[in-house]
C-alpha cells in the first residue's frame, strides 16, 4: 500500500476519533467528568441502526438519536446528575459500571453474534476510479468533525449560553446564586454530547458495520488516551488529540509487522508506548498550552 | 415603611448544631440595614438561607410579600435578591465582561439592562476600562468592585453582600461604602454583613448584632460611638 493511501487511510480514523473527541472533551469541561460509557452510547445507537435495517434510512438515523439522547439523559439525572460534586474518581469508577452494564445488558439481549448494519452503505463507495482509495464516508467524517468542533466553540465562547455552561461548570454554587439554572445548562452539555456520540453511531457504521456488545470499545479507550494527550482542559486540544491517536494507530498499524487477521500486539505497544513518551515530555498535554499545569488524570 | 425582606424566626442547623436560631429581621425599601457579630455568628449562614444556598428547619423567609423558603439560588435570585458572597467568588479564568455579563443572565429586560450596565459602568469605572481582562488579573479591590458590580447587573431590589471590606485597604474600603451609599439612592435596598462593626452601625439605617446564632441587639447610626454597648452585644452578655 502506497504512503499516500496510508496517510488518507489515518486522517479518515483521525477524524472519526476527533469527532468521539469532541463528545468526550465537552462532558470533560462541563462536567468535570472522564465518561467511559461514552461508547456505549455509540454502540446503543449502532444496534439500533442494525436492528432497524430495511427501514427507511432517514427513519433508522432518527431512531438511532432517539435512543442514544433517552440513554444519555437517563445517565444524566440517574447518574451524573446525583453525583455533582463528588470526586472525579467516584464519578470515573461511576461511568465504567455504566459501561460495563450496558455491555452485559446488551450481550444477554443480542447474543454474543454481531448483527449488521447497512443504512449508509452507499457512503462507503470509493469516490472515482483512481488508484488511490477514498471514500465519502471520510468526507463526511472530516466535514463533520470540523463543523462540530467550531460550533461548540461558537456556542462556548460566544454565547450567553456557552457562558453559562462554563460558569456552571467552573463553579456550580455561584453560578446558581447569580440566577444560572446549572443544572439545566450543564443537562445540555451532556445531550450535546449524545447528539455527539449518535452522530458517531451513524458515520462508524458504515466502515465497521458489524455491531456487538463491545462495539465501540477500544476506540473509546483510544480516543480518551488520545483526548489526555492532547490536553484535555481545552476542547481544541483534546480533538486534536483524539484526531492525532486516531491517526497515529492507523499509520502504525499499515507499518507494522501483523500476526494474523487485526491482531494488534505490535501496534497498540507502539501507540502507548507512544502515549507514556508525550506524556512524560508534556504532562499538561500534547496540544495544551505551555506552563499549563496538568489537571486531574485519568 | 414596607418591609422588602422580612426573616421570621429562622432557625439553621448544621447536623445537630443550630447555627441561626428565632432569628427575625427585616429591611424596607431602600434601606441599608447591616448585620454585625463576631465569627461564626451565623451572619454568612443567614445570607445564605436567605438566597436558598443552605435549607432552612425552621420559620419563613418572605420577600416582596411572597415565601421565598426552599427556592433555589436561581429562582431567588431571578426573584429580585443578589448576593454578593464572601470571597467575591469571581471567575478568575473569565474576563471582567463575561464576569458581568453573568449577572445579567437572570434578567429579560434589554432596555433596563443596558440603562443598569451604564450606571454600573459610571459607579465603577474600572469594571468598563478593565473589560478585556481577565478578572484574576484585577487587585483585590477592584475584584470586589466587580463582585458588586456582577451582582448589579441582575438589577436587584435586594443587594446583599458578605464582608466586602475584608482584606481591603482603608481607601478601597471608602471606595465600598461610598458605592453602597449611591446603590441606595438609585433604590436598591441593602443588607450588609460586616467585620467593622463601628463603621457599619454609623453608616446602616439599622444594625443587627448577631452573637451565637440568636439576635441580641438592634443598634442605630446613634448608638455607633456607644463602644461598650456593642462589645457587650458582641460578647453576647
Amino acid at each position: 500500500m502506497s504512503t499516500l493511501q496510508t496517510l488518507i487511510d489515518a486522517t479518515a480514523l483521525g477524524s472519526i476519533y476527533a469527532l468521539m473527541a469532541v463528545g468526550i472533551g465537552l462532558v470533560f469541561g462541563v462536567l468535570r467528568l472522564v465518561n467511559f460509557a461514552y461508547g456505549q452510547l455509540i454502540m446503543a445507537g449502532a444496534y439500533t441502526l442494525a436492528l432497524t435495517n430495511g427501514y427507511n434510512p432517514a427513519l433508522s438515523i432518527l431512531l438511532c438519536f432517539a435512543v442514544v439522547l433517552g440513554l444519555t439523559m437517563t445517565m444524566e439525572v440517574v447518574a451524573f446528575r446525583p453525583l455533582r460534586g463528588t470526586s472525579p474518581a467516584t464519578m470515573l469508577a461511576a461511568t465504567f459500571a455504566i459501561s460495563f452494564l450496558l455491555q452485559s445488558i446488551a450481550l444477554l439481549k443480542f447474543g454474543a453474534l454481531g448483527k449488521s448494519v447497512g443504512t449508509l452503505t452507499g457512503l462507503n463507495r470509493p469516490i472515482g476510479h483512481g488508484s488511490l482509495i477514498v471514500r465519502w464516508i471520510w468526507i463526511v467524517a472530516i466535514v463533520v468533525a470540523v463543523a462540530a468542533l467550531a460550533g461548540l466553540l461558537l456556542l462556548l465562547n460566544r454565547t450567553s449560553l456557552g457562558l453559562q455552561m462554563r460558569a456552571a461548570a467552573a463553579d456550580f454554587r455561584t453560578a446558581s446564586l447569580l440566577g444560572v439554572r446549572a443544572n439545566r445548562v450543564i443537562s445540555l452539555a451532556v445531550l450535546l454530547s449524545g447528539v455527539l456520540a449518535a452522530t458517531v453511531s451513524v458515520i462508524l457504521t458504515v466502515e465497521q458495520p458489524y455491531v456487538t456488545s463491545d462495539y465501540a470499545l477500544q476506540d473509546t479507550i483510544i480516543v480518551l488516551v488520545g483526548v489526555v494527550v492532547g490536553g484535555i482542559d481545552s476542547l481544541g486540544s483534546a480533538t486534536l488529540g483524539g484526531f492525532a491517536l486516531g491517526f497515529a494507530t492507523s499509520f502504525l498499524a499499515a507499518k507494522l509487522p501483523v500476526f494474523g487477521l487485526g491482531d494488534p500486539k505490535y501496534l497498540y505497544s507502539a501507540v502507548f508506548a507512544l502515549v507514556v513518551i508525550v506524556l512524560l515530555l508534556r504532562p499538561g498535554g500534547l496540544f495544551a498550552r505551555r506552563g499549563q499545569r496538568a489537571v486531574e488524570r485519568v | 415603611m414596607t418591609a422588602l425582606l422580612e426573616v421570621q424566626e429562622l432557625e439553621v442547623r448544621y447536623g445537630a448544631v443550630p447555627a441561626v436560631r428565632e432569628l427575625s429581621l427585616e429591611v424596607g425599601e431602600g434601606e441599608i440595614v447591616g448585620l454585625i457579630g463576631p465569627n461564626g455568628a451565623g451572619k454568612s449562614t443567614t445570607l445564605n438561607a436567605i438566597m436558598g444556598l443552605v435549607g432552612a428547619q425552621r420559620g419563613d423567609i418572605r420577600f416582596a410579600g411572597r415565601s421565598v423558603r426552599g427556592w433555589k439560588p436561581e429562582a431567588v435570585s431571578r426573584a429580585g435578591i443578589a448576593l454578593v458572597p464572601e470571597g467575591r467568588r469571581i471567575y478568575a479564568h473569565f474576563t471582567v465582561e463575561e464576569n458581568l455579563r453573568l449577572g445579567l443572565v437572570g434578567r429579560g429586560d434589554r432596555d433596563g439592562a443596558d440603562r443598569d450596565l451604564a450606571w454600573i459602568h459610571e459607579l465603577f469605572p474600572i469594571v468598563d476600562e478593565f473589560r478585556n481582562r481577565h478578572a484574576g488579573a484585577l487587585s483585590g479591590g477592584q475584584q470586589q468592585q466587580l463582585a458588586i458590580a456582577r451582582g448589579l447587573a441582575a438589577g436587584p431590589r435586594l443587594l446583599m453582600l458578605d464582608e466586602p471590606s475584608l482584606g481591603l485597604a482603608p481607601q478601597l474600603v471608602d471606595v465600598v461604602f461610598d458605592a453602597l451609599a449611591k446603590i441606595r439612592e438609585r433604590g436598591v435596598s441593602v443588607l450588609l454583613v460586616e467585620q467593622r462593626a463601628q463603621r457599619t452601625v454609623a453608616f446602616a439605617d439599622r444594625t443587627y448584632v448577631l452573637s451565637n446564632g440568636e439576635i441580641t441587639l438592634t443598634l442605630g447610626p446613634q448608638d455607633a460611638g456607644d463602644t461598650e454597648r456593642m462589645i457587650a452585644a458582641y460578647l453576647g452578655a
